[in-house]
């Protein structure tokens, strides 16, 4: 599928882990300011084409890559990846949280970059936990350790922490799959409210959630070797009620996987 | 019961297998011999194993206390705020007057000094063994081979008897046929900092190790450096085990003999302030040994070895308090 903007885009993009190749051929465009979810079955590459576009896959030793992986047109193989990471955020599957206070998470990422004036952390940090709807639960301790906060709250402060070095992409990554389904409902009405700023890229399990979280999906198979390739790709309406594969409607219902 | 001996001729399989359980069921112990005699011996093995145990147990204790009690009873009649604040006597004279005010001076700057020099460089040594080598371990190449040569050589100098680091110390500061250094507080801390290196670099590394993956994750993935993730967060992460490493290594330090012997001297004068690195000194350790073996002093021995023994058991309470707390902070308690 194509789009007329494009945040980002992979071409032919292959990816090995040694002599395993884990992605194959991965051609897809993910527009800007809207909500892809990336679908399939375990071990089908979903992850590990997440954290391509952070390249975060870099730090597990003897990764290779071939064909070109763009944001806005530019290679991220060609930028520095800690550049990369100030425009590509990431949000982890189980909430990641640093043994420091709800402040201190949360004005991590600006600091690492430089800001130090106190009155423009304290700023960013509240406007971050405004976005990541966290604010109100916590403006009056943050100080507090983030730890010593619930796991759909520590989930928001990770987002609140990607949200304050300003990105432009927010990759999430089973965002939700560690939250009870009060915490996962609220985190999913979150990233609706973020999809007007941000183009996130969403990496799940739950169908349900795709489908109602989602503005595109694209569904990830593993060949007969176990290398992940995209099956299909489009707007997540017509995945879920008219999907040009077979094989996504025999996933989609439940057949296998 | 006229009916008993039909019954019993018409019974099937599943009903004789039946009457067979119910009878185990209902049997008393001489129907399962080997099973009761089996268990009484366990029991008694069992009663024989953990007396044996307590009684190592209890035997330990014991012997830790008399040891420290000992000293202590012994020390504590000659202790007293004079003994602890005045300077001890030089030679044979140390029997009749004096107190040991120096040597707690010259051990403190000795630990300073140690500390200052071994702790900066043993941790940075564990970050870089644990953050920036691993990656390439496995690998071929220059730094792959460095980074297991290091590792190896860790593990050795943490079991290199302490008289080998005081001769090579002796020989490379002290003696003038190297840097001439004589018997002086730097000739002594540089020699105590190799000591205690290992002692810093294997738990500043165990417990690097031990901080989630997920943290460093997160920091990279905020756009941090490595070096960046590595000092906010990685080190604060793992300051409990740090510090419990370094403050070892201070126990280690006070407690030692054998180097100090043969590179801070022996004289019952302290360096002036801690600056004054060019002078000799004596330990609380080495006071000890001065003590009971060239004078008659062996009361002021006992007095020495009782604060030096209490100095350890404070260091150790210093420990669990110290990491107790930075732990519950870590966890947002």
């Amino acid at each position: 599928m194509e789009f007329e903007d494009v945040k980002l885009e992979t071409k032919s993009y292959n990816m090995y882990y040694g002599d395993f190749q884990a992605l194959r051929d991965v051609d897809i465009q993910i527009p800007r300011n809207a909500i892809t979810a990336i679908i399939g079955p375990s071990g089908c590459g979903k992850s590990t084409f997440l954290r391509t576009f952070n390249r975060m896959n870099d730090l597990i030793s003897g990764t290779r890559v071939d064909g070109g992986v763009y944001i806005d047109d530019n290679d991220v193989f060609e930028m520095d990846p800690v550049e990369l990471r100030y425009c590509v955020g990431m949000v982890f599957q189980r909430p990641n949280p640093f043994p420091k206070s709800i402040f201190d998470n949360v004005a991590y990422g600006p600091r690492a970059h430089g800001m130090r004036d106190r009155a423009d952390l304290a700023e960013i940090v509240e406007r971050s936990l405004r976005e990541a709807v966290l604010w109100d639960e916590v403006k009056d301790d943050l100080n507090k350790s983030g730890l010593a906060l619930s796991g759909g709250q520590q989930q928001r402060l990770c987002i609140a922490r990607a949200l304050a070095v300003d990105p432009d992409v927010i990759l999430m990554d089973e965002p939700a799959s560690a939250l009870d389904p009060i915490a996962t409902l609220k985190i999913e009405e979150l990233i609706q409210q973020l999809k007007k700023e941000y183009t996130i890229v969403i990496v799940t399990h739950n169908m349900q959630q795709a489908a109602r979280a989602s503005d595109y999906t694209a569904f990830f198979m593993m060949a007969e070797d176990r290398a992940g390739y995209l099956v299909e790709h489009g707007p997540t309406d017509q995945i879920f009620t008219n999907p040009h594969e077979e094989t996504t409607e025999r996933y989609i219902t439940g057949r296998f996987g | 019961m006229s009916n008993r001996g039909p019954v019993s001729k018409s019974m099937t399989r599943e009903d004789a297998t039946f009457a067979r359980l119910v009878q185990l069921a209902v049997s008393t112990e001489d129907e399962t011999p080997r099973e009761k005699v089996n268990l009484a011996r366990r029991r008694l093995i069992q009663k024989a194993a953990f007396g044996l145990l307590w009684l190592s147990g209890i035997a330990a204790v014991v012997i830790l206390l008399s040891v420290v009690g000992y000293v202590v009873v012994q020390g504590i009649q000659v202790l007293n705020l004079e003994f602890l604040t005045t300077p001890p006597a030089g030679g044979l004279a140390a029997s009749d007057v004096g107190g040991m005010s120096t040597t707690i001076i010259s051990t403190v700057y000795l630990v300073f000094w140690t500390i200052v020099i071994a702790a900066p460089l043993g941790v940075m040594a564990a970050i870089y063994l644990v953050e920036y080598a691993e990656e390439v371990e496995g690998g071929t190449g220059l730094i792959p081979a460095i980074v297991s040569v290091v590792r190896f050589a860790v593990e050795i100098l943490a079991g290199v008897p302490s008289i080998i680091y005081g001769l090579f110390g002796y020989a490379l500061f002290v003696s003038a046929v190297a840097l001439g250094w004589s018997f002086s507080l730097r000739s002594a801390a540089v020699t105590g900092a190799f000591l205690v290196l290992p002692v810093i670099i294997r738990a500043s590394e165990e417990a690097i190790k031990a901080v989630p993956r997920s943290y460093r994750q997160a920091s990279l993935a905020l756009g941090a450096t490595k070096w960046q993730t590595a000092w906010k967060v990685v080190l604060p992460a793992a300051a409990p085990g740090i510090i419990t490493g370094i403050v070892l290594s201070v126990g280690r330090v006070v407690s030692e003999t054998a180097v100090f012997f043969v590179t801070f001297g022996g004289t019952v004068r302290a360096p002036d302030t801690v600056f004054d690195l060019t002078s000799p000194g004596r330990s609380m350790a080495l006071h000890v040994y001065y003590l009971a073996m060239e004078t008659r002093a062996f009361d002021k021995a006992m007095g020495t070895g009782a604060v030096l023994i209490l100095t350890i058991i404070l260091i150790n309470l210093l420990i669990n308090v110290v990491t107790r707390r930075l732990t519950a902070k870590l966890k947002g308690r």
